[in-house]
């Protein structure tokens, strides 16, 4: 293990001068990619969204906002991989784009939803009496909306911008993770070393920092990857019932909305390519997810 | 058991007055006002006629002050007088009323169909861990997820209309009148709906039943000598299945709240088409009350779910 220095900083080297990295990552990485396979598979996916997402300029052969009319619906053809739309922009170009939008929204989303219930879930299970059973009745009461109708109630309220999304899309995962999380935390509460730190005269602030955070990492992370995927899929949602981003963003669900069903039979392209990487994200997210909880959840991991 | 049920459904009305609340806070927390949200200033902060804007107020009751407001909402809603649509002009209930049976239909099969595949692929899955067949079912159930519900609908009408030369209903035939043409409109929905709900019910299903089997009595039963149907049948998947109710039945409770994207696809008035149409037409009384039921119904059936779940399992005790 790495020494700790007074500081409370890990140091990057091991006693043996190995970087952290060669260490303890690799092996760790080397070890999932193993014993999950499925896992592996959906990190693949993932990393070339990303890669797209940054890169989209220049694997992109188009604009994705050129509107020319004259190719309007062109089929799939050597110039054009995915064929063009009604406002005759082309479609590969838009997708990529979109996965920028897609991993921008998707990403920013589960992680404000994800971190806001772990801060509730912690402040909660910590505080306990009254903040908590008021906080619990409010998560109750917020669980009680669907994901998807809250999240169309927020947007009417709050309007359609890009931030507004991303709120309505994180508001509703705040009361999912809150209530796991809080879970967690009880029961880590309980245990002996926080008594010992609270009475060897730590602050709470300390003991919450030091000794439930840490604790709680490991659900909250199994929470955020499981809600990439999901996030992704309600803005898409959102998008595809004309209430999410607006034209001319290049989000997936909106290319999929109104016309792209008004004109699936003349150019079922426009049907077809967004649909594929909704899924194929959607997907990867959520086989990398699965196989994390797997190894990270101590209830789960020593099973035969 | 009479004690339980109605403590239960005393317990409700602080949940149902919380969300109605909420509900409420959420609709007042706009820029501006309500009025503002329908004069369609909301987004660009449009010039709007002030004599438009005092003239909402007063029909919407925004001139009385904030709890008078509040309570005569859900005063109203008690008395299930839930007000007229600004943009159809009738009154919600008869829109409900139209509405709702779609809707429930829509959600009761999908259900079953998604039960009947989910628990027996789930159970496979379960037992043979880590082979292909397991396998298979993760990525198929996975996969199943991954599809939004929105983009299987637009798949499966362009394959109709391509091949069958089908096209959507434009009025819905209940169930009551004419069965066939009923199920004939509702099907592809159906299908839909329900392979989406198998591949969560699956997972969860594989994940109970890998639960239980880790459980001691389960290697008594083996080490019995017992046969692996018996074990499997008998042992497992009675235990297991408790879990596997109340999802279903949460399962069940979100799609008659969410049935939104779906009804969309393909065109059918049900409760969820109805929000996003209020929505869409800046019907902001009638998204605020549709809101508020769609809570209503989940938390109902969720206290249907939970009482049937006290029943079935002996080791809960009403108290």
């Amino acid at each position: 293990m790495a020494e700790v220095t007074h500081e409370g900083q890990i140091p990057l080297t091991t006693r043996q001068g190995k970087h952290w990295a060669s260490a303890y990552a690799w092996p760790a990485i080397r070890k999932f990619i193993v014993t999950k396979p499925l896992g592996a598979i959906g990190g693949i996916i993932i990393l070339l969204m990303v890669i797209t997402a940054i890169f989209a300029d220049t694997i992109a052969p188009y604009d994705p906002y050129e509107i020319n009319q004259r190719l309007q619906f062109n089929s799939p053809s050597l110039e054009h991989w995915f064929g063009t739309d009604e406002f005759g922009r082309d479609l590969f170009t838009r997708i990529v784009y979109g996965a920028r939008v897609a991993l921008f929204i998707g990403l920013t989303a589960a992680f404000v939803g994800a971190t806001g219930g772990a801060i509730l879930g912690v402040t909660s299970a910590y505080l306990g009496g009254k903040v908590d059973l008021f906080l619990q009745r409010l998560i109750d009461v917020m669980l009680a909306f669907p994901l998807l109708i809250l999240a169309l109630a927020i947007v009417t309220v709050l309007g359609r911008s890009i931030p507004n999304v991303v709120l309505a899309i994180a508001i509703p995962i705040i009361p999912r993770t809150a209530r796991i999380v809080r879970s967690n935390a009880l029961s880590i509460k309980e245990h002996i070393y926080v008594e010992a730190a609270r009475a060897v005269g730590c602050s709470h602030m300390w003991v919450i920092l030091r000794h439930i955070i840490p604790n709680v990492m490991a659900p909250y992370l199994i929470l955020l990857t499981a809600q990439f995927g999901n996030a992704i899929l309600v803005e898409a949602s959102l998008s595809f019932l004309g209430l999410g981003t607006a034209e001319p963003t290049p989000s997936w669900g909106l290319m999929l909305s109104g016309s792209a069903l008004a004109y699936a039979e003349r150019a079922p392209w426009v049907a077809v390519f967004p649909g594929i990487a909704i899924s194929l994200a959607v997907f990867g997210f959520n086989l990398f997810g699965d196989s994390l909880r797997d190894a990270l959840d101590p209830k789960l991991r020593h099973r035969t | 058991m009479w004690q339980y049920i109605v403590k239960r459904i005393l317990l409700m009305i602080p949940t149902l007055l919380g969300a109605a609340l909420v509900v409420f806070i959420l609709m007042h927390v706009v820029p501006g006002d309500i009025a503002m949200l329908i004069l369609g200033a909301g987004e660009q902060g449009g010039d709007v006629n002030l004599l438009d804007l005092d003239r909402v107020r007063h029909k919407l009751g925004l001139d009385r002050p904030l709890y008078e407001q509040f309570f005569s909402w859900v005063w109203g809603i008690v008395r299930l007088d839930f007000g007229t649509s600004l943009w159809t002009g009738a009154p919600v209930l008869e829109e409900l009323r139209i509405r709702f049976p779609l809707t429930f239909e829509v959600a009761i099969f999908a259900t079953l169909i998604s039960t009947l595949i989910a628990i027996p692929l789930g159970t496979l899955a379960a037992i043979r861990q880590d082979t292909w067949v397991d396998y298979g079912v993760r990525v198929i159930s996975i996969g199943g997820l991954a599809i939004p519900n929105f983009w299987t609908g637009i798949l499966l009408i362009l394959f109709l209309v391509i091949y069958f030369q089908w096209s959507p209903p434009l009025v819905f035939v209940s169930l009551w009148e004419d069965p066939w043409e009923n199920f004939k409109q509702l099907v592809w929905p159906i299908v839909t709906v329900g392979y989406r709900n198998a591949a969560l019910s699956t997972r969860l299903t594989r994940s109970a039943v890998l639960e239980v089997m880790r459980e001691d009595y389960i290697r008594t039963a083996w080490a019995k000598g017992l046969r692996e149907s018996i074990v499997v049948a008998k042992h497992t998947l009675k235990n297991a299945m408790l879990p596997v109710i109340t999802i279903i039945g949460a399962e069940f409770a979100f799609l008659m709240g969410g049935l939104v994207v779906t009804e969309t696809v393909f065109t059918l008035n049900g409760l969820g088409r109805f929000v996003v149409d209020a929505i869409l037409h800046r019907d902001i009384p009638v998204v605020q009350t549709m809101v508020l039921l769609t809570a209503f119904i989940i938390v109902f059936i969720n206290l249907i779910v939970d009482l049937l779940y006290a029943w079935l399992d002996p080791r809960i005790s009403y108290r």
